[in-house]
């Protein structure tokens, strides 16, 4: 029992026990699926050793979808803690744990895939290409983020979550004051699926540089593929940085070394730049994507080219210096002098200059242009100005000497969801549904999705907005309750409203998803439904496993907007036998084996962890011998898959 | 979009209708005045440029709404204005240089003693934090109190903030804005206050399960007054010994508590960058901090 | 897989040109990570606690004769290459072997002189100022482990197939990371060591 009591749950409660009663059936009714169904070689042999960056798009999508639900769970139960005042629902330490595992799942389990998710699935088809450079490495990506986002998941039932914030600052999160495992499983699970986001950053880069079809010149590329490469770029610079935190604070958690301790001469202070070097970043890291879908939303249905194309490029590269020359405004209060807090304000309100840019330049492309208000259009829409709220409270809060009055407060806590939600949520709810019929070849219900946008809409704006107020009025954050004098409690009361409708617009999105699955019309599918502009559209949806029978070539930003309407030719010359790369299990085995790693570290179960590290090793030698040169499909197979679609993808 | 909007100018009004009752907004001190000032300029420039970008945005739904355009309007290709381009980033670039120079002013005055007090000698407090209470030491009167702090009006404070455990935000929201509490180094929040007020203060940086109730009790009065404070705390309250102190940094909320003495003198605060934070030597005198009964109790 | 004769080997196919520059964003992460280290360590140096500093446990003869082992070893592995593009294996898979040879003489100095640390009192735990030298000093300690073990899967398959497109490109690669690694340690050397001996 000693050796298994590690496993206990510290501060279990009712909801734990009964999350942990939900896990075991889901996870028995998912077995016993599989196996009525007779669906476990198929899952084995079309998804789980995909190298396709299509499917692996749609794997990262499917559990960012997921991590919604558990991240919007925890975001519900905050909300109705915090509802009334003096409120008994939730015991402080259990408060602790929600925002924390909340913070985090948003970030980095539900915004970071999503992101990805459309990455993998848009970028290839946008430049052209057939897959990303390095397919394989693309597979352990998105496995390695996969196994990262499970073991995070699993702290809640086994073990204990963390409880130090999302930010985890030491020494809070340390051994002395946080002596559960929780924080264990925030260090080593981030780590793993760090790594994976590393790889996606280097793949996605050298794929942008290297694969671009011919005649796709830098000035060429699409808006959502200059996105990702500035994107990429920054995971590159910004992700090592992480890499390095979450090692010392492993290392300060594991091996009780003195990074952050209290004592000899430990520097809480380092943890907070290094997290926050990293963690600057990463918010354009989620955000300059979500720019890239509404500059292929918004042109698309303007029927416009997107205004000011090289002030649009240009800004996001001014956005991604200045990204990293910002993060002290995270902690103006951390005892700076005046001139160090002036600098990094200044640095920080220089980046609302290219921002306000790209505002206006999607204003401008829908000027004189045919705007047709679709879902995707709509979250566009709704996003440009609710972002600009969001972005000039962000000016506010850049201003040190306020900023000292807004720092820990609601006001910060309204200021981010403020741009993160109508910013990054909106932009993967449009993307969802723009490019849902390029991923299954149907349409999503429109009606429904109409119906979604509006109930988040109006739960976003009474969810956040009282927190300016009540941030204003002092209320800081991650307080699990509050006495009724305060006089919070009716704007918090409002705030719950506004998180209810959020979690009934989730309801319809996935209604929305369900009901078009079975109601949609398959028949006379349109391979370019919304009448785009770009390449990803000039293939047919469902698209192919090899994207495109023929290369295309480029000759303008909008080839496939200029084949329509200009009669330019972008598919040149024959079919021919094309070559594809293996699947393989690799990628998910050696991701399995991570998962232990990192769970036998989490518990200190070195001799687990030591022969899970050299299984590892084993995989990598395996890969490092193995000769793997990929595969053909015959000409024959180009011609048949073509013919089945019904001719040339041209048009 | 209309109910959006709508619903955000009910917030503007209201926000503006309670403006005057928000703690942070309603300041008792030069430090919290230059602050709010700051902060109805932003929400004033700012306001503006929502406008605008709802204003066009309004304009350019309305006229180029596919139902409402001829059906053989096609839209032109356009690369690009330089002209517009220009103003759009000029507008947004004088905008922010006005902000530098705001916040380099402001920066500099919220970091320095008040000028309205200049002249005086500032009453340095050092406050530290341990889980989940503050500890106020007065050294120019040799007191301590826990979780409330008496100051004189019209006279500059100085806080020498520091803490026992994890990172912790000193915040009197009516005074001036927070500042970090940390282990490994003292940092100096400038405060005054003008008028006699009662009002909270809190830790407002998330430290822990007892963080929500990690609040004290501020009241300024006229410097007699305080005078009077502090003779009758000396008349009446026990000393403060290392093992009292040692008692008090236990995790846990406690009361309002004071002491004479100080503990800077056996448990000094961690010097400005040194490797080497104050250690806490246990002693063995047994003296005990006696409650002192308060009028504005809080627990 | 179209090969292109008029480029070294190593460069002769579509993925061994995307394997090369994916490898060079690679060390720019590389960079970013032990910028990183160096960072923490300039941050964390004179926080000794009651441990012992750098010029107290640093000594120079060990030093001296990784950084040699470690600068030789780098000359060694541009041979590689060289013997790689005139075709000789023969020398190839010598010289190859020379480098990781060089390479375990650095790891065995290396771990002598953890060890030496350890006995004097400087252990990862002692103080935030050993925490970070052992920290910085084992990420660099374990790329080099994991270059022996990679070099020789590689020399095996030099050994076994020859010069294809595949095993040219991997051991240009390797050479790539090995001179990475030589960076790196003239980074710690000169500025971990010799400016915590002198104390410049």
């Amino acid at each position: 029992m000693g050796y298994f009591s590690r496993f206990m749950v510290p501060h279990a409660s009712p909801a734990i026990y009964a999350s942990m009663v939900a896990i075991a059936v889901t996870m028995f009714l998912l077995v016993v699926g599989l196996t009525y169904f007779k669906k476990w070689i198929y899952l084995w042999s079309e998804w789980l050793t995909t190298v396709d960056h299509k499917r692996i798009g749609i794997m990262y999508l499917i559990s960012a979808l997921l991590m919604l639900f558990r991240g919007g769970v925890d975001a519900l139960m905050m909300r109705a803690q915090l509802a009334v005042p003096e409120n008994k629902l939730l015991a402080s330490q259990h408060y602790n744990e929600v925002f924390s595992a909340h913070g985090v799942i948003m970030i980095m389990f539900m915004a970071m895939p999503y992101i990805i998710g459309f990455m993998n699935f848009v970028v290839p088809l946008q430049i052209g290409a057939r897959d990303v450079a390095f397919p394989r490495l693309n597979a352990i990506s998105f496995w390695l983020f996969f196994m990262g986002a499970m073991l995070f998941n699993l702290s809640f039932v086994i073990g204990g979550s963390p409880d130090a914030g999302w930010s985890s600052y030491f020494p809070l999160a340390g051994n002395e004051f946080s002596p559960s495992v929780g924080t264990n499983f925030y260090m080593i699970s981030l780590q793993i699926a760090g790594i994976g986001t590393l790889m996606t950053g280097i793949n996605f880069m050298t794929t942008i540089l290297k694969m671009r079809a011919p005649g796709m010149t830098s000035m060429r590329m699409p808006m959502f593929t200059w996105s990702i490469f500035v994107t990429s770029v920054i995971i590159i610079f910004a992700f090592p940085v992480f890499t390095v935190a979450l090692l010392m604070g492993a290392l300060d958690r594991l091996a009780f070394t003195k990074f952050f301790t209290i004592t000899d001469g430990g520097m809480d202070m380092l943890w907070a730049n290094l997290f926050w070097v990293w963690g600057h970043p990463e918010v354009y890291i989620l955000i300059l994507p979500a720019f890239g879908l509404f500059s292929e939303i918004i042109p698309t249905f303007s029927k416009r080219n997107i205004y000011g194309y090289k002030s649009m490029v240009a800004s996001m590269i001014i956005i991604s210096l200045y990204s990293f020359m910002v993060w002290t405004h995270h902690f103006f209060t951390m005892g700076q002098q005046a001139y160090v807090n002036s600098i990094f304000s200044i640095t920080t309100m220089v980046i609302a200059i290219p921002t306000g840019i790209k505002i206006f330049n999607w204003l401008f492309t829908m000027w004189r242009g045919r705007i047709r208000f679709t879902v995707p259009m709509l979250y566009s829409l709704a996003f440009i100005p609710l972002f600009t709220i969001g972005g000039v409270t962000g000016v506010m809060l850049a201003m040190s000497a306020a900023d000292y009055q807004y720092h820990n407060t609601q006001f910060l806590v309204a200021h981010f969801h403020n741009v993160i939600i109508p910013g990054v949520v909106y932009a993967v709810l449009g993307a969802s549904t723009y490019y849902w019929p390029k991923m299954f070849g149907f349409t999503l219900n429109e009606r429904i999705g109409k119906m979604a946008f509006w109930v988040l809409n109006v739960g976003f704006c009474l969810a956040f907005f009282p927190m300016y107020i009540t941030g204003l009025d002092g209320q800081v954050r991650r307080m699990y309750t509050y006495s009724a004098d305060t006089g919070f409690g009716p704007w918090n009361f409002v705030s719950t409203i506004g998180s209810a409708l959020m979690a009934l617009s989730y309801v319809l999105i996935v209604y929305m998803i369900y009901y078009s699955i079975r109601h949609s019309p398959r028949e006379g599918a349109s391979s370019d439904p919304w009448d785009a502009r770009t390449l990803e559209w000039a293939t047919h949806s469902p698209v192919p496993e090899y994207n495109f029978a023929i290369i295309p070539e480029v000759n303008s930003r909008e080839p496939f907007w200029d084949a329509k309407y200009k009669g330019l030719s972008i598919f040149k010359g024959e079919y021919n036998k094309i070559h594809m790369p293996n699947n393989t299990g690799a990628p998910f085995i050696m991701s399995c084996l991570f998962f232990v790693f990192g769970f036998s570290l989490v518990f200190s179960m070195w001799y687990v962890a030591g022969a899970a590290l050299i299984g590892i090793f084993v995989c990598m030698a395996q890969r490092s011998f193995q000769i793997d040169h990929g595969h053909y499909i015959p000409l024959e197979g180009v011609k048949e898959t073509e013919a089945n679609y019904g001719g040339g993808s041209d048009k | 979009m209309k109910t959006t909007r709508s619903i955000f100018v009910c917030f503007i009004l209201s926000a503006f209708l309670t403006g005057c009752d928000l703690v942070v907004l309603d300041p008792k001190g030069p430090q919290a005045e230059t602050q709010a000032d700051v902060i109805w300029l932003s929400i004033g420039i700012m306001s503006v440029i929502v406008l605008v970008v709802c204003a066009i945005l309004v304009y350019v739904l309305v006229k180029y709404r596919d139902s409402k355009l001829p059906k053989d309007y096609e839209p032109p290709y356009i690369e690009g204005n330089h002209i517009v381009e220009t103003i759009i980033v000029a507008v947004p670039v004088l905008i922010v240089i006005f902000f530098s120079v705001v916040t380099i002013i402001t920066n500099n005055k919220v970091e320095a003693t008040p000028e309205k007090y200049k002249g005086q000698d500032p009453l340095i407090v050092y406050a530290s934090s341990s889980n989940w209470k503050w500890h106020f030491s007065y050294p120019e009167y040799n007191i301590e109190t826990v979780n409330y702090l008496y100051l004189p009006t019209k006279r500059p404070l100085e806080f020498k903030l520091y803490s026992y455990g994890p990172i912790t935000s000193f915040w009197i929201p009516q005074l001036g804005g927070q500042k970090y509490a940390m282990s490994d180094m003292v940092t100096t929040l400038h405060l005054a206050a003008d008028d006699v007020a009662a009002m909270e203060g809190r830790n407002a940086n998330f430290s822990g399960e007892g963080f929500a109730e990690n609040t004290f009790y501020v009241e300024t009065m006229k410097q007699v007054e305080f005078k009077k404070w502090v003779r009758d705390v000396k008349g009446r309250a026990a000393p403060i010994t290392e093992k009292t102190f040692n008692k008090l940094l236990k995790p846990g909320h406690l009361g309002q508590l004071t002491y004479t003495g100080t503990h800077l003198g056996f448990s000094p605060p961690p010097m400005e960058h040194s490797g080497q934070p104050n250690d806490e030597h246990m002693s063995d005198s047994d003296a005990k901090g006696k409650h002192l009964d308060h009028p504005h109790s809080h627990e | 897989m179209n090969i292109d004769h008029s480029k070294p080997l190593e460069y002769s196919t579509e993925q061994n040109r995307l394997n090369i520059l994916g490898f060079w964003i690679f060390l720019g992460a590389e960079i970013m990570l032990f910028g990183t280290l160096f960072a923490s360590f300039f941050t964390l140096v004179d926080r000794i606690g009651s441990g012992p500093a750098g010029e107290e446990i640093f000594e120079m003869g060990p030093v001296l004769l990784e950084t040699f082992f470690l600068l030789t070893s780098s000359f060694v592995i541009g041979l590689v290459v060289h013997a790689m593009r005139i075709g000789n294996k023969k020398a190839m898979i010598t010289f190859f072997v020379i480098t990781l040879l060089l390479g375990l003489g650095f790891l065995f100095l290396e771990i002598n002189e953890f060890m030496t640390y350890y006995h004097e009192g400087a252990t990862l735990q002692t103080s935030a100022f050993t925490s970070i030298l052992f920290t910085t000093l084992g990420t660099h300690g374990a790329h080099v482990t994991l270059g022996i073990f990679w070099g020789t899967f590689i020399i095996i398959q030099v050994a076994r197939r020859g010069f294809t497109p595949e095993t040219a490109n991997k051991t240009f690669i390797f050479s790539l990371y090995w001179h990475f690694l030589d960076v790196v340690w003239i980074f710690i050397f000169t500025f971990i060591y010799l400016k915590g001996m002198t104390g410049v």
